[in-house]
């Protein structure tokens, strides 16, 4: 049982990540193939200031918050002076140079990582594994209503038209430089705080949890179920995300079979499960269908 | 100064054979606006064939050529079946589509061949030199001359032929060659063919050069060929060339020389975001 809630921990914790990258690359339109530099600066953040400065999860996050959308702003920066093809490639850097960072700095803990992270501690109990899960799910919630506030809102519709046609929406006074960026580090932020619930689950971070895999298999979730839609991210994630777990018998295969099916799934479904044209919604016409 | 010109000796073999990559990548780019990272997928399995051809024939010649034909049409078979039916969609869904092709052939190969590095020592048929008592391997020589012979016979082809005019149409404006007459499934193959064999032949000569291959060898070349061409200019066969070159004396010279305390891996990335901000085309990238 408790297998089952570390991984379902493990789930929840990258959906609420995958939902800061939905917002960045679903509403904003940005491809971000970085995202993982971001969960780990978060986890990063957690780590030392809980370890070195002596301070509580819930005394670390704002100091989190503040961390991230500052990074967040430092690398959307020169994000914005590129798009498509070039940004994909540059965020890539990104997370190149950041992992780069965490491995060669001491201060970092190098390859040896940070451990010692202690547990949450939530009036004056401890999280064990059941309730730190309830604790992610709680966070997990917020983020999607954080998602939902925002595709509703001025910000996120400005995002979207940007998103369809950047020339459009500027010629009617909306800034990109302005939207996206607000984008990014709405979706930064997001991202640090599933590193810092995953620097307390983990109790260890080492660089190589945040390298470029994990910002491709962040991506692929939201590319999964579907990008810029309310529930494809929480979709891609189950799905994904359990997809190597019930594949451990085959443990040899399992990471061919998630790259096969991954480039099956892209290859015939590239909406994402949850997009516009989805085999799925197909069977369930509704008024949802085509809403974004 | 014997340090510095040999690090500068080794560190142009490292840019060729990152020239010899991120060239493919360049003219595939420019053809059809695909980032492809299972090339750098390509270029191992084309030093995997190679050894294992090798070993069974002794024959490097031969063992070079039957890897650089089947890569080649493996490229083709990437191409046709992935990347042409995805071409409608925004330039993410092939990106990732060529990210799980790459990851798939990794796991493929690791499967195949082995998690292990393997190791085989063999010298290319190239003549060796020693200048002042400083000694030119002729493995540096081969991988030199190929290169150069690689850049030539290409330079060749895409300025004399017909056939090489007609691929540098397609990569202006694929829409306005076909119109034209030019067919253009034809030339897309045959940029994938040449792309894929001239990755294969790189990773051999890598394979050569360093005495091993391993499953993993086409991770960090993935990626740092990506930010070359970023920094050639996307689709500038030209520019990822001379980014190439410059790349390989650079990291050998500055962290085998000098000792810079950066991380090699992510000189690439540095240098890419430095031009970015100075010249976001690219250093021979077109505006616009």
């Amino acid at each position: 049982m408790s297998y089952a809630i570390t991984i379902a921990t493990f789930i929840t914790i990258q959906a609420i990540v995958a939902y800061g990258l939905n917002i960045i690359v679903g509403y904003a339109g940005q491809i971000s193939l970085g995202h993982a530099a971001f969960f780990g600066i978060g986890a990063y953040s957690a780590a030392l200031l809980t370890t070195k400065a002596g301070l509580s999860f819930w005394g670390a996050l704002p100091c989190i918050i503040i961390i991230c959308a500052v990074v967040g702003i430092l690398c959307g920066l020169p994000s914005l002076r590129v798009r498509n093809d070039f940004l994909a490639i540059t965020t890539i850097g990104i997370n190149f140079i950041v992992e780069a960072i965490f491995l060669y700095i001491p201060f970092f803990g190098g390859a040896l990582g940070l451990g010692g992270i202690p547990r949450v501690i939530f009036l004056g109990v401890k999280l064990k594994s059941g309730s730190y899960l309830l604790l992610c799910i709680f966070i997990l919630g917020l983020v999607i209503l954080i998602n939902r506030w925002f595709s509703k809102r001025w910000m996120g519709l400005a995002c979207i038209a940007l998103r369809e046609d950047e020339i459009a929406a500027s010629s009617m006074g909306i800034s990109p430089i302005r939207f996206k960026l607000i984008a990014f580090v709405m979706g930064t932020v997001i991202a640090g705080i599933g590193g810092s619930l995953y620097a307390h689950q983990m109790h260890f971070i080492a660089p190589s949890d945040f390298g470029f895999p994990v910002s491709v298999m962040l991506l692929s979730f939201v590319v999964l179920g579907g990008m810029g839609t309310l529930w494809g991210p929480l979709l891609g994630a189950i799905i994904l995300g359990s997809l190597p777990e019930l594949a451990r018998p085959l443990a040899d295969y399992r990471m061919l079979l998630y790259s096969v099916l991954l480039l099956l799934m892209i290859r015939f479904q590239p909406q994402g499960l949850l997009g516009k044209g989805s085999l799925l919604l197909s069977f369930f016409p509704s008024k949802e269908r085509g809403d974004r | 100064m014997y340090l510095l010109t040999e690090q500068i000796l080794n560190g142009l073999a490292t840019g060729s054979t990152y020239a010899l990559i991120s060239l493919g990548l360049a003219l595939v780019y420019g053809i059809l606006g695909v980032l492809h990272v299972a090339h750098a997928g390509i270029y191992m399995a084309g030093a995997y064939i190679g050894v294992g051809i090798y070993t069974v024939t002794g024959n490097i010649f031969l063992a070079a050529l039957i890897s650089m034909i089947t890569c080649g049409c493996l490229g083709i078979a990437i191409e046709r079946l992935v990347y042409f039916p995805l071409l409608k969609f925004p330039p993410y869904v092939p990106l990732i589509s060529s990210i799980a092709i790459f990851t798939g052939m990794e796991e493929l190969v690791r499967l195949v061949a082995g998690p292990t590095v393997q190791t085989y020592s063999l010298t290319l048929p190239f003549p060796h030199f020693e200048l002042k008592g400083m000694v030119i391997s002729s493995n540096l020589v081969g991988i030199y001359v190929i290169t150069a012979a690689v850049f030539l016979m290409l330079w060749y082809f895409s300025t004399r032929t017909e056939t090489g005019l007609a691929m540098r149409a397609a990569s202006q404006d694929m829409a306005v060659a076909s119109s034209l007459g030019i067919n253009s499934q034809r030339i897309v193959d045959l940029s994938f063919f040449i792309s894929s064999a001239i990755a294969a032949l790189a990773g051999i000569l890598v394979g050569i050069y360093y005495n091993t291959v391993s499953p993993g060898m086409g991770a960090v070349p993935a990626y740092k060929a990506l930010a070359l061409i970023v920094v050639g200019g996307l689709g500038s066969v030209p520019g990822a060339v001379v980014a190439s070159l410059a790349l390989g004396v650079a990291e050998t010279v500055l962290i085998g020389y000098a000792h810079v305390p950066l991380p090699r891996d992510a000189l690439a990335f540095i240098a890419m975001i430095i031009v970015l901000m100075w010249r976001p085309q690219g250093l021979f990238g077109r505006k616009g």
